[in-house]
């Protein structure tokens, strides 16, 4: 056996503020709000990362899929270079629709920018690739430009979504990319960033994401070691070595590749206590015993409060003995999440109903007209 | 032929404290003290002593001290006093030198180079006093994927779930077979298992029929290569079926039971006649291949009718990996790897303190072996060998395996001072012997008890490190290298263990 | 900032109540101006537009013990009134973590509900929350002689209330009907007491908790404080009777050393 190079990762830490804003009957509105519902959450941040996930923004291009690629290195040229690398490989796997550079605002001051670049695309299967789903081929098509195509990252990768971050504060950040003027969502999660581990870089802010699915996460993973190893043996690379990424590919394996509701995925990711188990009906005892078993690896130890985005719906979850705080509101349609209710009063100082979820519950805003019906 | 070997230990008795209770000559199986009525003294006879310390406990006047005769040969760092004194007995008998326990020679401990994390700021360490900690792990093997049914509200498991093994605690008891240990000892250790909610080893000797009732569902029961008292019986009543192929005291070669340990009650159990050697061959006659073993995997499987897990238990040897990964494939849903320091009632020392690795090393290489080639799930990994702690267990758990086996250290809870003389059949504290009249001092109770007391404390201890490190439930621990570090490690070895070196 | 002529003059000059829009101000500037107003011997402060400013109430401390009434309009921040020595706090809304937080003397009252490690450390004063609160309520309350904090709720309380509660009353009244969901309640608690009306469940306290009926201290204290509590909330129009009438536990610890045995010597 030769040499195995240890796996020498520096993780980073996270602590920090998220606020998620939904419209359940689907109708869009702008950056503008949560902007200023994060910004007043300034103080949980500082002002090393913060980013946005936007819902229903690209609707002329809504069957495509929208990549958004950051081209990093150390100078306009590098960047440019890296930029043709990716666009070389991009065509021979993919048809592109259409492409051009995420407009931003100069006046904003962010430190050292990449190239932002927008492609719309279409799977182009090869061979054996054919044998794969469109969404399991993106994923691999996406494992490898982020692994092996240098100072190319890609940063989304759904239809009719799109992830907007980098190193500022998340008000600055969505300047930047003027969110409160160009787009309007259905669902915007946002994610101020409080990093413990000096070297920030645009691409290590949240939200992370893999096709539809983003993550914005308040907190640190303590199995982290142990959910990278599961996730790695089903074909995820964690590259960007922070834990937020194990989230959002333990979303992704059990969500959309295995099916599971997410009522049961929150079960996995923060089960309840034995001693709450051994206590209830047979049929559910069973039911908990049996997942905690078998997906023992991807239990999220350590606090946690995150927002899940995926298209039609957004899911709030903390972990099991409830360490980080969350807050749900709901006015009318619109549905709310937040590290702290100050800010959802911000922007909608009257509100239906405010509570905290138990730990380990998950609270799921869906659009009315996706609503499964029973 | 005269000996020219010394005694080993050299006993010092304070003739002014003794009180001619002659305690010690009843408590010495060894025949070394002895009352001489002339005199009105007891005299010890150095040869004899086997330096197990029970006189010393025993003594109520603390009279006696028993230590090891001081060295006195000229210093010599290559040819020890050890390495003399064995070569002399080779030269005098033309034999093998036999001994006992665990390896105890100074290979490098990997456990005291470990360190472990904790969790300051930014993420709170968890108080296991006041929050729920939790230890309860499960042993076999894990589907891939589920097939679960969501209709309405109602969730159903479609997929099969192999059957497991659960315990409260990750340590369990290591196999140590009736006939190398005396009834009572290896009653207490199954006495143990039920009350702490954990699982004893019966070894290859079998499970006695009276014990079979109340403590079978407690018991994983091996198969080993002499295949002794095993009948249909034996495999169902207990919770799991090891085969055994190796241990770390003595990889590659069989047992060997003397035929002075095999008793009635022996020789009832191991269905062989009173007073033959017991001897278990080197390999399982039927195992000459790794597909061999998948057959005796399957049988076995069948002859329980699938409702136990079945363990493979191997020897941590150079290439433990490949053969991990091959017992995973044929089947298997646990493996136990047993490294160098592992303990048994006999074996040969040059086998003992030569064959094998140390099995910090092991566990880190089966999982990530494991991991590369994507079976982890399929089986769970029990570590053995010379697991001294609480630290021990925990920082095994780390490396990627999911529970430990106790021998070494279930034996010095219920009294053993490892003298090394298992074989002799006179273990002074009752545990290796067959002579009831010995054996009838170690009470199964009181043993019992303290076997509880020992996994209690460690148990307890292990939350506290989990909760020191922000984690509250085991299987956030597993194969969690990051939470380790190495501390006066080579390159080599901080690679092959999988972490990093502190500081970094 | 706008201030309306003194009620009562006393003489000199010193009484008035003041308002502040707290819409433009941070934090820091929000306390500053508290504190000056203290000092300058404004008794009373309303604040409009509070929208998540913290440790409201934190920073007035002074040698000569003043005492202020405060009022908060909106969503104070998190660790509102922490420290707090002797004022007045009331909050016509929802409070956010950590109300109370160490709170040496005063009392604060909150129209709506509490977010988690309410009363954190509590030493003495007195706060009523009138709906729920969120987890780790009253965890290391402590009392000491006769400075003894109480901390009385409307709704309910989520898990790991009273935790290593060291003295100090909780009440739980569970005005809404919810029942007591709540796990872990008391864990690792030596002191203090805690009264729920309605029942629990063993499996819902720690193992050093005991769960028994009230005597007549225990109905003394009850009487006192849920009148306190009704007063403060007139617009739920609450009987104290019908409350009392109900059926209440109280959660004690058994031992004060619970932790006695778990070290080996």
């Amino acid at each position: 056996m030769p040499r195995i190079r240890r796996e020498l990762y520096n993780k980073e830490i996270c602590a920090c503020s998220i606020f998620g804003a939904m419209n359940r009957d689907g109708e869009r509105f702008t950056g503008k709000g949560v902007m200023k519902a994060i910004a007043n959450m300034h103080v949980r941040g500082n002002g090393l990362g913060g980013g946005f996930a936007a819902y229903g923004i690209y609707p002329e291009y809504k069957d495509y899929y929208a990549f958004h690629l950051m081209f990093t290195g150390n100078s306009p040229e590098a960047k440019r270079s890296a930029k043709i690398g990716f666009d070389a490989f991009l065509c021979e796997n993919f048809d592109v629709v259409s492409d051009d550079e995420i407009p931003h605002s100069d006046e904003v001051v962010v430190s050292d920018p990449p190239l932002i670049w927008r492609y719309y695309v279409l799977p182009r299967k090869q061979g054996e690739e054919a044998l794969l789903s469109d969404e399991d081929y993106i994923v691999k098509m996406v494992m490898h430009v982020n692994t092996k195509i240098e100072n190319a990252h890609v940063f989304s990768s759904g239809k009719n979504m799109g992830c907007f971050k980098g190193v500022g504060y998340p008000e600055d950040i969505g300047e930047y990319f003027m969110l409160d003027k160009l787009y309007s969502a259905y669902t915007w999660t946002v994610h101020g960033r409080f990093p413990t581990n000096t070297q920030a870089w645009w691409g290590g802010a949240h939200p992370f994401s893999l096709l539809d699915t983003t993550v914005v996460h308040n907190g640190e993973i303590s199995s982290y070691g142990t959910n990278r190893w599961y996730l790695e043996m089903y074909g995820y690379a964690c590259t960007l070595q922070t834990d937020t990424e194990v989230i959002a590919y333990a979303v992704d394996l059990l969500m959309r590749r295995q099916s599971i509701p997410i009522e049961i995925v929150a079960k996995i990711l923060a089960p309840p206590i034995w001693n709450s188990i051994d206590r209830m009906d047979e049929k559910e005892k069973k039911l908990l015993t049996t997942l905690r078993m078998v997906y023992g690896s991807l239990l999220m130890n350590g606090p946690f409060a995150i927002i899940i985005g995926q298209t039609g719906k957004m899911i709030g979850l903390t972990d099991r003995i409830r360490l980080r705080p969350i807050t749900a509101a709901t006015r009318g349609e619109m549905f709310y999440l937040s590290s702290e209710e100050a800010s959802i009063r911000l922007i909608s100082p009257v509100l239906d109903s405010v509570w905290t979820p138990n730990g380990g519950e998950p609270v799921v805003g869906e659009l009315n007209n996706m609503r499964t019906v029973l | 032929m005269k000996s020219f070997v010394f005694p080993e230990f050299q006993i010092i008795r304070d003739e002014e404290k003794c009180g001619q209770c002659r305690g010690c000559e009843r408590q010495c199986s060894f025949g070394t003290h002895t009352y001489d009525p002339l005199t009105d003294r007891l005299i010890s006879d150095d040869y004899k002593c086997a330096g197990c310390q029970r006189c010393v406990i025993f003594c109520p006047k603390d009279a006696i001290v028993v230590r090891p005769t001081q060295s006195f040969y000229r210093p010599n760092a290559s040819w020890s006093r050890e390495k003399i004194e064995d070569l002399k007995k080779q030269a005098e008998t033309g034999g093998v030198i036999l001994t006992g326990c665990g390896n105890d020679k100074p290979f490098r401990i990997y456990w005291d180079h470990i360190v472990l994390n904790a969790s300051q700021v930014t993420n709170p360490s968890i108080d296991p006093l006041r929050e729920p900690m939790e230890l309860r792990t499960f042993l076999g093997a894990k589907p891939d994927l589920m097939d679960i049914d969501f209709k309405g509200g109602d969730v159903e498991i479609k997929t099969k779930i192999s059957p497991h093994l659960m315990v409260e605690t990750p340590i369990l008891f290591s196999a140590m077979s009736y006939g190398a240990i005396s009834y009572n000892a290896f009653r207490s250790l199954a006495t143990a298992a039920k009350q702490s909610g954990t699982f004893f080893n019966t070894g290859e000797g079998g499970l006695p029929k009276e014990m079979r009732q109340e403590f079978g569902k407690y018991a994983i029961v091996q198969v080993a290569s002499g295949r002794f008292g095993i009948d249909a019986e034996y495999l169902n009543c207990a919770s799991a079926v090891e085969i055994k192929v190796g241990q770390g005291a003595k990889p590659g070669i069989g047992g060997h039971l003397p035929g002075e340990k095999v008793s009635l009650e022996v020789a009832a159990t191991r269905m062989i006649p009173v007073g033959t050697d017991a001897i278990s061959p080197a390999p399982h006659h039927d195992i000459y291949s790794i597909e061999d073993l998948s057959m005796l995997i399957t049988a076995l499987k069948e002859a329980t009718n699938y409702e136990k897990p079945i363990s493979v238990k191997i020897a941590a040897v150079h290439n433990f990996a490949a053969i991990g990964s091959g017992i995973v494939r044929a089947g298997a849903d646990i493996i136990a790897i047993d490294g160098l320091r592992g303990g048994t009632g006999a074996a040969p020392k040059a086998i003992r303190d030569n064959v094998g690795i140390p099995i910090e090393l092991a566990i880190s290489g089966l999982d990530r072996r494991l991991k590369n080639e994507g079976i982890r799930n399929r089986c769970s990994i029990i570590a053995a060998g010379g697991i001294r702690c609480s630290a021990d267990v925990f920082k095994a758990i780390a490396l990627g395996a999911d529970a430990v086996y106790i021998g070494s250290a279930a034996l010095i809870a219920m009294g053993c001072t490892l003298c090394q003389k298992c074989y002799t059949g006179k273990c002074n504290w009752g545990i290796c012997t067959q002579d009831p009249r010995i054996s009838g001092r170690l009470n199964v109770d009181i043993a019992s008890q303290r076997l509880s007391n020992l996994i209690h404390a460690w148990s307890h201890e292990i939350s506290e490190m989990l909760g020191g490190m922000g984690i509250n439930a085991l299987e956030s621990l597993r194969g969690n290298r990051d939470h380790l570090r190495g501390v006066g490690l080579h390159e080599w070895e901080l690679e092959v263990l999988g972490i990093k070196g502190a500081g970094e | 900032m706008s201030v309306t002529p003194p009620t009562e003059d006393k003489g000199n000059g010193m009484t008035g109540s003041v308002e502040i829009d707290a819409g433009p101000l941070e934090t820091r500037e929000l306390n500053d101006q508290l504190r000056d107003l203290m000092l300058a011997g404004i008794q009373k402060v309303v604040i409009r537009n509070v929208c998540g400013q913290r440790y409201i109430g934190t920073r007035l401390y002074s040698p000569e013990h003043r005492k202020m009434e405060i009022e908060i309009f909106g969503t104070p921040g998190n660790d509102l009134a922490a420290f707090l020595y002797g004022h007045k706090i009331t909050v016509h809304g929802n409070a956010q973590d950590g109300v109370g937080n160490t709170m040496d003397q005063g009392e604060i009252v909150v129209e709506g509900r509490a977010g988690d490690v309410l009363g954190f450390s509590m030493r003495g004063g007195k706060i009523f929350v009138r709906d729920n609160c969120g987890y780790r309520t009253a965890l290391h309350m402590k009392e000491y002689e006769d400075k003894r904090p109480v901390l009385v709720i409307g709704g309910t309380s989520q898990d790991f209330m009273g935790e290593y509660m060291a003295g100090g009353i909780v009440i739980l009244l569970d005005l809404y009907g919810k029942s007591h969901k709540g796990n872990f309640m008391g864990t690792g608690m030596h002191g203090g007491a805690i009264y729920l009306r309605g029942v629990v469940e063993k499996e819902q306290v720690g193992g050093q908790v005991e769960i028994s009926p009230l005597d007549e201290s225990d109905r003394e204290i009850l009487d006192r404080y849920v009148s306190e509590f009704v007063e403060r909330f007139p617009d739920l129009c609450l009987s104290k009777e019908e409350i009392l009438k109900d059926e209440f536990v109280k959660l004690s610890p058994k031992s004060k050393r619970p932790y006695s045995k778990i070290y080996a010597y």
